[in-house]
């Protein structure tokens, strides 16, 4: 069962690629959908096994690299973690399969996208089944790739080549950090297979080395690195600038990768290697300042968007940053339930904001919308349950997942912890009022489009709706179905149990109340006063920003990384470049070298030639001069 | 193990071919008999290497398929053989040498004939070194394998090929001068130029490190490192295709074997002693040139440029002197050589349609050229070293290695991984997608037959061995695990010695 789940994909990625033209794209989007929901079907049988059964496996498919001691197998390790994570991959990807139908009907290149869709899949599937840090960075590096290929995928657009280059390098930045931290795992442990790894983690607590002149204790040096990894991946401060250009690609792939599965590897490969990060305090204590500041700072720039597509990815950005200070304070249980109900209401939002720019024939400026929730309105409901979930209206999904997290930073009583937990609760204020933004300016208001006449809009085809339904019953009842099981006192270690290691157990006080509710009580105020600035005194607003106009500014230009990385990394790169290839080595190197040689025989021959000139008489000048010269000497003696 | 000199028959196979094309009818584009025997004659070659990789048993690191005759009595023999190590290049050489001659389809006119008859040669020329066992042999090959690639330089390059013919010249004769007179001075020292007695009797350790500077001076600019570079790009715009093929699949790996083979089999101490010169080198060449590549407007350059990157992490991880640094440095030779060969053969194919190797010059050729830019990403990313083709085994594994040595070698060498990635990309992004450049281009082809025989031959390997690379890994093991324990036990003894 395993095989089919893993492989389906993957053949999938292949007919439709090599033989896309053979079959038919309509067959080729069939073909490839199929297979991707009978994966889905069978990793929740999967699923459904490890929380009744508690099944494990961990399956040898074959040995990949066998050099020395250095050993790495191609593998299918099934627990807990890893089937939570084959249900969210293969639904969302389903889902976004069956989607793509209609969204790419008018696209020659349907069979290539489907391909790729595929491809990642399977990727991201070996990246969560693996028992070895090399296979995980393969399929690191293949959902990566398909990334690159998807965003790039309308090539004839240069921006989409720019960012799809640009989404590869950053990771590859992060990548940097994963591949030194797989190379200390081999260096300390001389393995890098999970259990192996994790298992004589307590035997090496003390030993210490040096890095670049810094004397680091092994683990929390390997912590960090695993973890420079990871904020590549998701999109964490420093590293965030490619997740933004990345909605270049077709909607589709935001809502699959850049929403619901690539950009929670982040977020899994710490979860996975909670063993390792238990042990490291300034590793945790790092991970929730990034979190922290990559939730707050994203939904601040989220706040003054206008590309519909933009302010969902700094949504994304800023809720990966909720979950990554969820496992910076230890709850990576919490972490998990808030990928999984966060999966649901973005890929939810993403495919509605889809087919909101559908109708309106790729518009995706807001402020070019409004008014069209009577024409579009299954997409308004949907994008409404999406939006309640997002911002944790009472008993939605996010409610419960994003409340846990804020109420176990606020638990874990240190002062990262408070912090966090205050953070956590300013960036849910922002999180509603941009959201709120967002449904306002998109649906409500006047209708400011000049170009398609109101009449004209029409809902989107059934085959698009139909996923966008199956997710909002996701958005809605996934957080209170799963909560016990993910996040309950008693039942989470009976599910999670090895996946997940937890030093000290979780804290199973209780908040004060009134920190227990501030965060519904304030998200349900803003719905209100956002419709209030939004739609109803919109020039209050305007007044805000003519006074405010350089923080205006400031979160406009997204504080203004891009401009800064250009600066220091770009730039300079390409100069320095251009200055080794024309000054070293061309006016050095070759200079002095090859051609300095070849002249110096050159002229030196020159002026060898001119001894020769065959007149007798100079000859015998010099002959007599050198004669008398000789003579003097000797009789001088 | 059979009599039969199969090593011998590699080596003079090719030759036999030259003697046969001398007969056919001279060129003319009708009657292409001399490709047919040169084609026949090479691939003949390669199901004899794989039938030699098939007997060939890689459990014991002793040389095998031995053949060794007198020639100058008391001085010179010779002698060939092979072991874990030198069997996957000869199978490397065998493999590029059809491959190189099918893609000499009509970009060559001029003097079809002799160019095979270079190409032939310097096939069996390249076996001979990488499966000799005698140093004068091997400096006999070494050096005589310069002379075809000069000629098919400096006769059917470009419009600079004299410039770059001698410049390649001149270099590469500077440093092989120094090697011939360190083999003299080895034979005055031991009285033998056997490998394997060599091997045996160890050299004095106050010679080593003076002998060792005038070998690399010979596989420095082979390989080429840094900053005896320059003459790599030149030579590979002014060269024909198949010429850029076979210099930076196979002539630049002989830089390599030799310091495996030479340097730390010959040289331990002294070895020991250079490595942090090595190191030294091997970073600033991954650094350098990819910033260099970086910037490059001719497509030719930009590959030549990566190249010696590429070599760089070469060169790092031979002198990790660790299990992984040596097997991925091995490993990263033969992916690069099927890596390089291809992309050369990838621009060679737009080069024959436009005449034009100016990135600039193209552009959205994906629309025109499907089945291109498939074969050119695939390369790509094996020149990226992405997990799942070869490039990738290669370059963790000399990672892995390297990072055992030292955390800082390790850490800038992984920085070059990032800009591998930066200059292949943007690289395929401004020759392949956005809007089609120039309305001219509408006229090109997609790949013919040949072309996608050639390239899917180099582009398998690549994916397989980047998914299932143990049949070379095990092929190698047991020869680098023998020659680090020597080398190891070399250097206890170095310690006795000094000690005493």
């Amino acid at each position: 069962m395993e095989y089919i789940v893993i492989f389906l994909p993957l053949l999938g990625a292949f007919l439709s690629g090599f033989f896309g033209k053979i079959i038919g794209s309509r067959n080729s989007e069939i073909l490839t959908s199929l297979f991707v929901s009978i994966s889905a079907i069978l990793s929740f049988v999967i699923f459904y096994n490890v929380i009744t059964q508690n099944y494990e496996n961990n399956l040898f498919i074959a040995s990949w690299i066998n050099s020395g001691m250095f050993i790495a197998n191609w593998s299918i390790k099934i627990d807990a973690l890893s089937s939570l994570m084959l249900v969210v991959v293969n639904l969302i990807s389903a889902l976004v399969h069956i989607y793509s139908i209609g969204y790419m009907s008018h696209d020659p290149h349907k069979t290539r996208f489907m391909s790729y869709l595929s491809l990642f899949t399977f990727s991201m599937l070996a990246l969560v089944t693996s028992d070895n840090f090399i296979q995980l960075f393969f399929g690191w590096e293949g959902v990566g790739l398909c990334s690159y290929f998807l965003i790039g995928f309308w090539f004839k657009k240069d921006s989409a080549n720019v960012a799809a280059i640009k989404a590869f390098l950053v990771n590859r930045v992060g990548d940097f950090g994963f591949a030194l931290g797989i190379f200390l795992i081999f260096y300390i442990f001389g393995t890098v297979n999970f259990n192996e790894v994790f298992q004589s983690t307590p035997k090496i607590l003390d030993r210490e080395l040096i890095f670049l002149g810094i004397n680091f204790n092994a683990i929390d040096l390997i912590c960090i690195l695993l973890f420079i990894g990871a904020m590549g991946k998701s999109a964490q401060i420093i590293l965030h600038t490619w997740l933004p250009d990345a909605m270049e690609g077709p909607t589709p792939v935001s809502a699959l990768i850049h929403a619901a599965t690539m950009v929670t590897a982040g977020v899994f490969l710490v979860v996975r290697c909670s063993p390792l990060f238990e042990y490291s305090e300034i590793a945790l204590t790092l991970i929730t300042i990034i979190g922290m500041t990559t939730a707050f700072f994203a939904a601040s720039v989220a706040l003054v968007q206008n590309d519909i597509k933009k302010i969902i990815a700094y949504s994304t950005c800023s809720q990966l940053g909720y979950m990554f200070f969820a496992t910076g304070v230890g709850a990576y249980n919490v972490a998990m339930f808030h990928l999984f109900t966060h999966a649901f209401f973005k890929a939810l939002l993403f495919l509605g904001a889809g087919s909101v720019i559908h109708s309106f024939k790729d518009e995706q400026d807001i402020t070019q919308m409004g008014g069209v929730w009577k024409s579009l309105p299954y997409t308004w409901i949907l994008m409404l349950i999406g939006t309640l979930a997002l911002t944790g209206f009472p008993f939605l999904s996010g409610f419960y997942s994003k409340d846990a997290i804020i109420e176990f930073a606020y638990l874990k009583g240190t002062s990262s912890g408070y912090w966090a937990a205050f953070i956590g609760i300013t960036t849910a204020l922002l999180t509603s009022i941009y959201s709120w933004r967002l449904i306002f300016k998109t649906f409500h208001g006047s209708y400011n489009n000049k170009k398609i006449k109101i009449e004209a809009m029409h809902d989107s085809p059934i085959v698009m709706l139909i996923p966008l339904i199956i997710l909002s019953i996701g958005a809605i009842f996934a957080g209170i179905l799963f909560k016990e099981l993910f996040i309950g006192t008693e039942s989470s270690y009976l599910f999670w149990r090895d996946s997940i290691k937890f030093l000290t157990p979780l804290s199973t006080a209780h908040p004060p109340l009134w920190f227990i509710y501030s965060t519904p009580l304030l998200v349900t105020i803003s719905i209100p006063l956002a419709y209030y600035f939004f739609i109803k005194k919109h020039h209050l607003l305007d007044q805000l920003v003519e006074g405010n106009k350089p923080l205006y500014t400031f979160l406009k230009n997204k504080w203004y990384f891009d401009e800064l990385y250009n600066c220091i990394f770009v730039y300079p790169a390409m100069r320095f470049g251009k200055f080794l290839w024309k000054k070293i080595d061309e006016n050095i190197i070759d200079k002095f070298g090859p051609d300095g040689i070849s002249n110096l025989i050159k002229r030196f021959s020159i002026k060898a030639v001119k001894f020769q000139s065959g007149f007798i008489y100079q000859y015998a000048f010099v002959m007599l001069i050198g004669f008398s010269i000789l003579l003097t000497l000797l009789i001088i003696k | 193990m059979t009599n039969f000199p199969i090593l011998s028959s590699l080596i003079l196979l090719p030759l036999i071919g030259v003697l046969f094309i001398l007969f056919t009818r001279s060129n003319n584009n009708k009657y292409q008999s001399s490709k047919y025997v040169a084609l026949f004659v090479s691939f003949a070659n390669f199901i004899i290497s794989l039938y030699l990789w098939y007997i060939f048993d890689a459990s014991t690191y002793e040389f095998q398929f031995v053949e060794e005759r007198k020639w100058i009595d008391g001085f010179i023999n010779y002698k060939v053989g092979v072991d874990g190590i030198s069997i996957l290049f000869i199978l490397l050489t065998t493999l590029i040498t059809p491959l190189c001659i099918i893609s000499v389809n009509n970009s060559i006119s001029y003097k079809l004939k002799d160019f095979l008859v270079a190409i032939l040669v310097s096939e069996s020329l390249m076996i001979g070194v990488f499966c000799s066992l005698d140093l004068v042999i091997f400096y006999l090959f070494f050096e005589g394998g310069l002379i075809p690639m000069f000629l098919i330089i400096g006769i059917w390059g470009g419009e600079r090929r004299i410039y770059s013919a001698f410049k390649f010249f001149l270099y590469t004769l500077l440093g092989s001068v120094l090697m011939l007179i360190a083999i003299i001075s080895i034979y005055w020292i031991t009285g033998t130029t056997d490998v394997s007695k060599l091997y045996e009797l160890g050299i004095d350790f106050k010679y080593q490190n003076i002998l060792w500077l005038a070998f690399f001076s010979s596989f420095a600019v082979k390989t080429p490192m840094w900053p005896v570079h320059t003459w790599l790009p030149d030579a590979h715009v002014e060269a024909p295709t198949a010429g850029s093929v076979l210099l930076a699949a196979i002539l630049l790996k002989m830089a390599g074997y030799g310091f495996l083979r030479f340097s730390i089999g010959l040289f331990p101490s002294a070895s020991e002693y250079f490595v942090p010169l090595i190191y030294l080198l091997s970073l600033v060449a991954i650094i350098y040139t990819s910033l260099v590549a970086l910037m490059q407007e001719d497509m030719k350059k930009l590959i030549a440029y990566s190249s010696v990157a590429h070599m760089g992490f070469v060169t790092l991880g031979i002198f990790t002197l660790t299990d992984q640094g040596i097997t991925g440095a091995i490993f990263q030779m033969i992916s690069h050589g099927l890596v390089s060969a291809a992309l050369f053969l990838c621009v060679g194919v737009i080069y024959e349609r436009m005449h034009s190797r100016e990135i600039n010059r193209y552009g959205g050729i994906v629309s025109i050229m499907p089945r291109y830019s498939i074969v050119l990403m695939i390369f790509t990313l094996g020149a990226i070293g992405l997990p799942g083709t070869s490039g990738f085994i290669g370059e963790f594994l000399i990672l892995v290695g390297a990072f055992k040595k030292s955390f800082f070698v390790a850490t800038i060498a992984t920085l070059g991984v990032i800009l591998a990635a930066a200059y292949m990309l943007w690289l395929y992004k401004r020759v392949i997608f956005g809007k089609l450049k120039n309305n001219d281009l509408k006229s090109m082809i997609d790949l013919k037959n040949h072309e996608i025989f050639i390239l899917w031959s180099l582009g398998i390997p690549v994916i397989f061995f980047g998914f299932y690379p143990e049949p070379l890994i095990a092929t190698v093991e047991t020869s680098v695990n023998n020659l680090i324990e020597m080398y190891n036990l070399n250097l206890e003894q170095n310690i006795k010695n000094t000690d005493g």
